[in-house]
């Protein structure tokens, strides 16, 4: 009995190393959404910035936008803050989901770090990014004109990854009928 | 050719590292002086190589040879010096450099130093070091090569990370590194410990400087980092249970158990096993880390050396260490003799539940930190854990820790009488209890919880300064008598007193400003006022400046508050290397609290957005921290603790042989 307990150490250190080295060939940065292809989930947010509409799943201007995750709590976020600044001022269409967060605080966010949005909705608690399968923040979805998910970003856009990825992604979805 | 010179100096250093394992372990299963000495001479000039590799990585950096991939990554031609220099440690590599150079350091003072130690144990202490040296240079030299040429040789570098140039951050690295690695001495004590059999109060003794000292580092460590996250990042948070930070708090919650739980084993000679088994866990959590930071298994703002190798090998490293160091407990602990027993109510008992409490706490942060790890991997499913998590769990626990802190040094060792201990604490419950009822009645019911943390942290200083009265018989003896009991407390006293009111001055800090902070945002221009908390604050001016290698928006505010009028720059600065924004925050700093402001980019109005907060009391949650690290200090200076002369006093002896390994 008194080995078992001078032996739990070690074997509970190996179930964790298990489970660490099967963590590690999983990218935390890439999974695949469920919604790739299928329509956004239908949510009606309350508006993040005060005297604002809010936003609606069903806000679609007939072109692909970003639908971009975010919450004032979190510091990646602020990492990918300038990129989405950098993307307004090109012209990228970019509606914000407030994340877990109160409306306030989002504003005040917003307001001291630069407002992307073109619509931003606040999502309390947590229930519209349950049903987009949020993980973390930030994340990021690629909404064609028809509003169905063609791709999911986790975590900060880089400058790369929009160059890269979203960028060619979304001019083909541009020229898609 | 440096970059040359370096990376040969790495490869020597591996070679010797594991001469440094080898030879005396050899040496003291055949008690051959020889050998064991020659691990010692080996760990000297492993140093000597690894300072002439930092040296040589350091000159590149310096004189800027962006021909070396990794200072053409992290460094160009108007990085100032200080960040030149701090570059290079700034990045994955450089910081493994660092990481091996520090373990290097207390390898070395171990054989300098450790003269008085039992030859044998000394031998396997060096010889445990030596493969963790030998894992880590292995590495660097395998995965992650600071000296990698590159070719064409680019004109200029890129750049530091601009939210790393920071004064603070130069040197938060070096002071936190520190501490982790050197848990590595524990650890290997643990291990040698296990390896000779015999565990004894000479062991407790010798070990816990070195415990005391790592924990110093840690202490001053992670307060340095959150004093920059408060800072730099520009919105008044001064901890964001972000995975990196958890990594430095757990191994800080385990050392701290060590430190307690080695004392009773010094003093008393119980905890044994326990002590041992916390030497190992608190140096795997500073390995685990490392993993958690270079592996790319969670992502956090600090893991930017995303690279799957680098995680096998550090989790290869894990478990090979911990794994080995571990399994040696479980066969060779259960035979090391249990220490003289004590009763429920007595100093160890109090310190095993301290351990307890700091046990539950860190694995309370596991479990946080590592919770969408293991999600991942049994379900599939990606979550995150915010700091609602640790506000239910962590907080609860450490509230009531703190609550029993102030028992703890008023307790009598071996037993104690309840009715005894409690009239010793009569003033600082006393104290406790005005402050709960003024501040309940004064701040209204709403603010029940704030003043029941100012209650306990009054709870926490008062408890920390009868210890004193206590000892000098305040009011017991004639004022001489008392002189001389003051004149005679050891400093070890002293630094208890120091850190616990340390902890106290925090818990006031972390309340008051969860409490009671305000803040405004607006888009304000020159000219413009506004009130927060009491003061009034203008807008001067607003202008650019151009910094070595930025370009900034300056701002100046005047406030005027009751204390007379101060002026506040607060800034955002543009590096054109990198084109990344930063924000430099202004704040005037006081004792009652802080005014913090912070600017944003011009408005297309011409106003620019501003942040302003009130942040009451909130420097007294590192002036606390560095209580506890002074305290700690003070307490190392304590020749009692200094290893001056060990006494041999073997209180365990096993029944086994020492063993080969």
């Amino acid at each position: 009995m008194k080995r078992l307990v001078f032996l739990a150490p070690v074997g509970l250190f190996a179930a964790l190393v298990a489970a660490f080295a099967a963590g590690l060939g999983r990218d935390p940065s890439k999974l695949p959404s469920t919604l790739i292809d299928r329509p956004l989930p239908a949510f009606d947010l309350p508006a993040v910035r005060s005297g604002d509409v809010g936003l609606k799943s069903t806000d679609t201007t007939g072109q692909p936008h970003l639908l971009n995750v975010f919450a004032s709590w979190c510091v990646s976020c602020r990492i990918e803050h300038p990129v989405l600044l950098q993307l307004k001022a090109e012209g990228v269409p970019i509606d914000g989901l407030d994340w877990k967060d109160e409306p306030s605080d989002g504003e005040k966010y917003l307001i001291a770090q630069g407002d992307p949005y073109r619509l931003a909705g606040n999502d309390k608690t947590g229930r519209a990014g349950i049903d987009l399968g949020v993980a973390g923040v930030p994340e990021t979805f690629l909404v064609d004109r028809k509003g169905r998910v063609r791709y999911k970003q986790i975590g900060p856009i880089t400058p790369e990854d929009w160059a890269g990825t979203i960028k060619p992604l979304m001019e083909r979805l541009r020229a898609e009928g | 050719m440096t970059a040359e010179i370096g990376q040969f100096a790495l490869i020597l250093a591996l070679v010797l590292a594991v001469v440094q394992t080898l030879a005396p372990l050899v040496g003291a299963w055949r008690s051959d002086p020889a050998l064991m000495a020659l691990g010692r001479t080996a760990s000297a000039l492993q140093l000597l190589f690894i300072v002439v590799a930092f040296v040589s990585l350091a000159t590149c950096y310096i004189v800027n040879d962006f021909s070396v991939a990794l200072v053409a990554q992290h460094s160009n031609m108007a990085q100032p010096f200080i960040y030149r220099l701090g570059a290079t440690w700034g990045s994955h590599e450089g910081s493994m450099l660092l990481w091996v150079l520090i373990l290097a350091i207390y390898g070395a003072a171990v054989a300098v130093f450790g003269g008085s130690l039992r030859e044998t144990l000394q031998a396997r202490v060096l010889a445990v070091q030596g493969m963790i040296g030998a894992a880590f240079l292995g590495f660097l030299l395998f995965t992650s090569n600071p000296f990698i040429r590159l070719s064409p040789i680019p004109l200029d570098g890129a750049e530091l990370n601009p939210v790393l140039q920071d004064p603070g951050l130069v040197f938060h690295p070096p002071v936190l590194y520190s501490g982790y690695v050197g848990l590595s001495i524990a650890f290997s004590f643990g291990v040698a410990a296990l390896i000779e059999g015999r565990v004894d109060a000479g062991w407790a003794r010798w070990v816990r400087p070195w415990v005391l000292a790592a924990w110093i580092f840690l202490t001053v460590g992670i307060a340095m980092g959150s004093l920059w996250a408060y800072y730099t990042l520009g919105w008044g948070g001064w901890w964001f249970w972000d995975p990196v930070e958890n990594a430095s708090l757990m191994p800080w919650l385990l050392a701290t158990a060590l430190l307690h739980s080695s004392l009773v084993l010094e003093r008393r000679g119980a905890l044994v096993s326990w002590t041992i088994l916390l030497s190992i866990l608190a140096f795997s959590l500073s390995l685990v880390g490392t993993f958690l930071v270079r592996s790319g298994v969670l992502t956090s703002v600090h893991a930017f050396a995303l690279d799957a190798k680098r995680g096998v090998y550090i989790l290869a490293i894990i478990a090979a260490m911990t794994g080995s160091a571990l399994t040696l407990f479980a066969w060779r602990a259960p035979a090391l003799k249990t220490g003289s027993l004590f009763a429920p109510l007595s100093r160890e008992y109090a310190v095993t539940l301290n351990n307890l409490f700091l046990l539950a706490s860190a694995a309370t942060v596991f479990l946080g930190t590592f919770y969408p790890v293991f999600m991942d991997v049994l379900q599939g499913d990606k979550i995150s854990v915010g700091p609602p998590y640790y506000t239910a769990t962590f907080v609860p626990i450490f509230v009531l820790l703190f609550g029993l802190v102030s028992f703890g040094p008023m307790l009598n060792w071996k037993r104690d009488d309840l009715r005894r201990l409690l009239p010793r604490l009569r003033i600082p419950a006393a104290l406790a209890a005005v402050v709960l009822v003024v501040g309940t009645v004064g701040f209204g019911v709403r603010h029940l919880f704030a003043a029941f943390g100012l209650a306990l942290g009054v709870w926490l200083i008062a408890g920390a300064f009868i210890v004193l009265a206590r000892r000098w018989r305040v009011g017991q003896v004639s004022r001489s008598d008392m002189l001389d009991l003051a004149r005679s407390t050891p400093l070890a006293v002293l630094g208890l007193v120091i850190a616990h009111a340390g902890l106290g001055v925090t818990t006031i800090g972390i309340t008051a400003v969860s409490a009671w902070q305000t803040n405004k945002v607006l888009s304000m221009s020159p000219g413009q006022s506004v009130r927060l908390a009491g003061n009034r604050i203008t807008m001067v001016a607003v202008r650019p400046v151009k910094g070595e290698n930025f370009e900034a928006n300056q701002a100046q505010f005047e406030v005027l508050g009751a204390f007379g009028k101060s002026t506040i720059m607060s800034e955002r600065r543009l590096y054109p290397a990198s084109q990344t924004t930063t924000t430099d925050a202004g704040i005037e700093a006081g004792i009652l609290g802080n005014i913090y402001i912070s600017v944003a980019d011009q408005n297309p109005d011409g106003g620019i957005t501003v942040r302003m907060w009130n942040h009451p009391f909130v420097d007294w949650i590192w002036a606390g921290a560095l209580l506890m690290a002074l305290g700690g200090a003070v307490s190392l200076a304590d020749r009692s603790v200094r290893v001056a002369k060990v006494e041999r006093v073997v209180l365990s002896p096993l029944a086994a042989e020492p063993v080969a390994l």
